[in-house]
This record gives C-alpha cells, structure tokens and sequence, in this order.
C-alpha cells in the first residue's frame, strides 16, 4: 500500500517537474511546480514524518509560490511565451541534467552510498531512546530541540540573511528623494 | 497514529451521558455487519466517518446560506427567501437552499472563449477541495478526529487553508477577465497579509498547551475553577486580546464583510467569480461557505475550549454537541458582522493587518509567554499577573489604535 502510494506520488512529482520545464506559460509551470512541491510533502507522509510533510507544504506551495504567482500576474504573460528558448539555455539546461543525474547515480551507487537494510549495522536498540529529545522522531519537538541546539549558529545565519534580504527589499523600494 | 478516531471510544467517567460514545458505537455497530477483513473495517470506518463529517457539513453549509439570507433581512428590515415550498409545506422557506442547488445544476455553464480551460474548471474544485482538508484535523469531540492525534494538526489545518490563496488565483487568471485579475491580486494580497496574525495569534495557545496537536489544545483547556468557570484560554487576557485578533483574521481570510474586498461588486462586478455560472459558482460559494466553518472551528479549538462544556454539570451534553453549537455561534456572529460593518478601503485593508493586528500579535506572544511565566504566583502576586497581563493586552491596543487613524481626516472624494 505505502509503496504503491510511493511511485504514485513520484510519478506525479516527475511528471510535474517535467510539465514546470516543458511548459511554455509560466502560470502553467507554477502551478506544475505546485503538484511537484505537494508530492514532496505527500512522500514526507509516508515515510512517517507529518510535520516535515506539512511544513513543505504551507512553506512552498501555500507562500513561496504564492509569490511566485503574484509576480507572474503583474508580468506580461503573452510576450514572453513568443520568445524562443536560445539554444544556449538548452546546452546549459542539458549540462544540469547530466552533472545531477550523475550526482544522483553516485548517491545510490558510489562509494558513499545512501544506507540501505544491508549496509546498516545498527539495531533499532541501540539508536537513542524515546526520552532523548535529542533522538530522531516524527514529532515537532524533536526539531525544535536541534534546531536550537546543535544547528543554533545556522538557524540565525539564516535568520540573518533573510533579515538582509528584507532591508534590501526596504531599501530598493524607498522612493528616492531626487529622482 | 491511529487511522480512524471516531471508532473505539469507551467513556470512562460516570458524568458522561451514554451519547458521548455514540457515533463511535454506531460505527462500530454498523461494521460489525461486514466480514471481519480489517483493511475492508477499517476503510469501512474511516470512509463511514468522512461522509458523517461531509453529510453534517454540508446540510450546515445548506441551511447556513438560507440563515443568512434570513437574518440579513431581518436586519435590514424586511422578510428573507420566505417562499419555496415542497409539497405544499413552506417551512419559512428553509427549504431555499434545496431549490437553489436545482436550479444551480441545471444553469447553462459558460467558459469564456480565451478562458484557460484546465484552470477554469480546476479553481472552483480546488477551493472545496482544499477547505474540506482542514476538517480533517478538527477535533469534533471527545476523542473524535478523523485523522487521528495528529502531531503537526494546527500546521496541517493552515497548509490546507492558505491553499485556497490558489484556487481564488487561478479563478481570477484563467478567466482572462480584467475585473477577475484585479480581483485575484486583491485577494492574494488580502489572504497573505491576514494570515500572518493568523498563525502569530495561534502560537500563544500553542506555547501555553506545549503541543501543536489540536486535540492536545482542547485537553489544556479542559478543566473548571470551582466546576462552573471554563479554563477557555478566551477568559485569559492574552487569550481575549488572541481571540479579537484571530476573529478579525479569520473574517478576512475566509473573504467576508467587512474584508470582502475581493468581491467588491461594486467596483469589480463579481471579482474572481464575474466569468463562473452555474455549479462552478455553487462549488466556490459552498468553498467559501467550508472555510469559514472551518476557520470558525479552528478558533473554537484555540480559545473556546473546543468541545469542553462551559461548565462541569453540563457535561451529560455530549461534546459533539457543545463543538457544534459553539461553531455555529461564531459563524452566526460572522452574519451579524456583515449585517452591521462597511466594506473596507484596499488601503485601510493593508493598514489594519501590517500596522495593527501583526504588532498587537506579537505583543500578545510576549504577553502569553508572561502568563506561562507567572502560572505559580499566588495571593497578591495573582492579583498582579492578571493587572500586568491586561496591562499588556489593553495599552498597545490603545496606542496602536491611535496611529491607526492619526492623520486622517474625513475622505476627500475626488472623483465623485
């Protein structure tokens, strides 16, 4: 059932991220990105983890795309689906293709493999306990513990590039003075 | 998790009536017929639940629309729909919203020529689809969820509802209508900006009962001082101050009067619905109509204690019941703000989120965090929580409120 509901939802992921490529109408590839984002989310479902799987999500598709589609609307839709795609982008495009899919067979295949039941040696016993905060589960407390604890200096870098981000923003829409 | 809660609950405490346990017990009864597979009982239970929610959703939905009309006549002095009759019986002609879905059916569906023809037909589905989802989480009683103690539910109810910002987008683009556009950004820009006191005002319920899990958030609030005052986090000052902030939230987001701007049919003709007909136009008034029960249950979980009675004797009413009627409450309260408020300007609209409520909201995180903080003071120093809590609630408001119209004299209309 759960791996059935699987390649369902990557088939759905793939088709979408095609579709977000192939699609001439940058409405049309948002919403296909939309689907891919949910598929994301779908599949953190089933590998037990809700709240990663909602925060993908509310995140992406509910605020990052959103945005995305408010900038879209404000462009000129129809102009840019005549432009021809120069065939520079395709080189460049079809370079990204092969240097991920590598990537991706060198995760499965190479030297430093993802962990498959084969090669884990650990028994479910002798990972952390159930009391350990810091032990991986499913739940939202888990997440809030590491985060402000072992990956506390990334949580405010980040914090502070998008607080970067966001005087950019003031400052690039301040009307100027003297124009 | 446990897949299907409404299943399996036997109550404990003598003060519950025999009715608490009943829709679980019907189920179960009603399972107990089907060969004993258990993928075939438990798909039997889980959809059996599911169309328990829909059917009671939907009849509220039906005879919400029909009220409305009603009450909006009484308050504007005249009789509402009063008319159809079946059989020849005209029950003060609730029986409306039955003639209109007849009527909704057989209507010719026109799509614009130029109209995105996929999107067109997708956007109404998506809204219904999407508010529907968060109903999956609310806890609708006792033990009572349909998926189960969720641990993320309160995220999972507003990754649902914010997708209906889509839905309402890809009505307002792919009719390929000028009014329709301007419609959608409105609406994008009045969803975005709302949703942030949204979800800042539910973080203090959240803090306070230390899990995201809804049903864990009733359970925070279950409980009576001297068995007749509620622990509703709404009697708290920071739960009060929440609770304003999350009922005018919750207006704008599910696009009502005085927020329903999207709509404007003055300005706009119908905004993102002007190019739909027919059932397309009932799906979004029936999505419409969804997410504010929904809305309306989130902030009855948050602040009303959710399906806790009001006092401890009250108990021998079953839960259900008590989310019911106080989820109908608020909707009706919703009715009587768009009998009673104007529609509000695109600029005052924008104001009163970024300048008033997300200030307010951040204040009152701080002011939770105060009442976590002071949960042991006694005698004198309970008398000081409750004084420096309202302090905090009352005096930002006050100033803010200030700012908020300084400056503004009466409006100049320059084009009329």
């Amino acid at each position: 059932m759960v791996d059935s509901l699987f390649y369902f939802f990557a088939a759905m992921m793939l088709a979408a991220a095609l579709f977000v490529v192939v699609s001439r109408n940058p409405v049309n590839s948002a919403m296909g990105m939309i689907l891919a984002l949910v598929g994301v989310g779908a599949n953190f479902f089933l590998l037990d983890a809700p709240f990663l799987g909602v925060l993908q999500i509310l995140v992406y598709a509910g605020a990052v795309m959103v945005l995305f589609l408010f900038i879209i609307m404000l462009l000129d839709v129809d102009q840019a689906a005549k432009i021809p795609v120069p065939w520079t982008t395709v080189l460049f495009g079809l370079v990204l293709l092969a240097v991920f899919s590598g990537a991706v067979w060198w995760l499965v295949n190479g030297a430093d493999a993802l962990p498959t039941p084969e090669n884990v040696s650990a028994t479910p016993a002798a990972l952390p306990g159930a009391e350990n905060p810091g032990a991986f589960t499913s739940g939202a407390k888990s997440f809030g513990y590491s985060l402000f604890t072992k990956y506390m200096l990334p949580v405010q870098i980040a914090g502070f590039l998008l607080l970067i981000a966001m005087i950019g923003v003031v400052t690039l829409s301040k009307k100027q003075k003297q124009a | 998790m446990k897949p299907c809660a409404l299943a399996g609950f036997a109550s404990e405490a003598p003060t519950f009536s025999s009715l608490e346990a009943l829709p679980g017990d019907l189920s179960d009864w009603l399972v107990s017929f089907l060969p004993d597979i258990e993928w075939l009982r438990w798909l039997t239970a889980s959809l059996l639940a599911i169309v328990l929610i829909l059917t009671v959703f939907g009849l509220t939905f039906a005879m919400l629309t029909v009220t409305e009309r009603k009450l909006l006549g009484r308050f504007q002095n005249r009789y509402g729909p009063n008319r159809v009759r079946v059989f020849g019986i005209r029950v003060f002609g609730f029986f409306q919203p039955f003639a209109d879905a007849v009527k909704a059916l057989t209507k010719e569906d026109i799509v614009p020529a130029a109209a995105d023809k996929v999107l067109h037909l997708l956007a109404p589905v998506c809204l219904v689809a999407f508010s529907l989802l968060g109903f999956a989480v609310l806890p609708y009683g006792r033990e009572m969820t349909l998926l189960g103690n969720l641990d993320a539910a309160l995220l999972f109810f507003f990754a649902a509802t914010s997708a209906s910002e889509l839905a309402i987008f890809m009505a307002g683009w792919s009719s390929r209508n000028k009014y329709a556009l301007l419609s959608a950004m409105r609406a994008l820009a009045q969803l975005i900006s709302y949703e942030l006191p949204l979800l800042l005002v539910a973080v203090p319920a959240v803090m306070l009962a230390g899990t995201l899990s809804l049903q864990g958030i009733v359970l925070s609030q279950a409980d009576w001082l001297g068995g007749i005052l509620p622990h509703w986090n709404i009697l708290t000052p920071w739960g009060f101050a929440g609770a304003l902030i999350f009922y005018i939230a919750a207006l704008a987001e599910s696009n009502r009067c005085p927020f329903d701007l999207p709509e404007g049919e003055s300005e706009i003709i119908a905004g993102f619905l002007t190019e739909y007909s027919g059932f397309k136009y009932a799906l979004f008034f029936m999505g419409e109509y969804f997410g504010m029960a929904a809305l309306a249950g989130l902030g009855v979980t948050l602040f009303l204690g959710g399906w806790t009675a009001p006092c401890e004797f009250l108990q021998f009413i079953p839960s259900y019941l008590w989310f019911y009627l106080k989820l109908v409450a608020v909707v009706l309260s919703f009715m009587w703000m768009r009998a009673t408020l104007l529609r509000l300007r695109m600029d005052q609209l924008m104001r009163l989120s970024w300048k008033f409520l997300v200030p307010l909201a951040l204040v009152n995180l701080g002011n939770a965090a105060f009442w976590q903080f002071s949960s042991n003071w006694e005698g004198a120093w309970l008398a000081a929580r409750w004084a420096i809590s309202l302090a905090v609630a009352i005096v930002p408001f006050l100033l803010l409120a200030k700012t908020l119209t300084a400056g503004l004299g009466p409006r100049q209309y320059r084009y009329a």
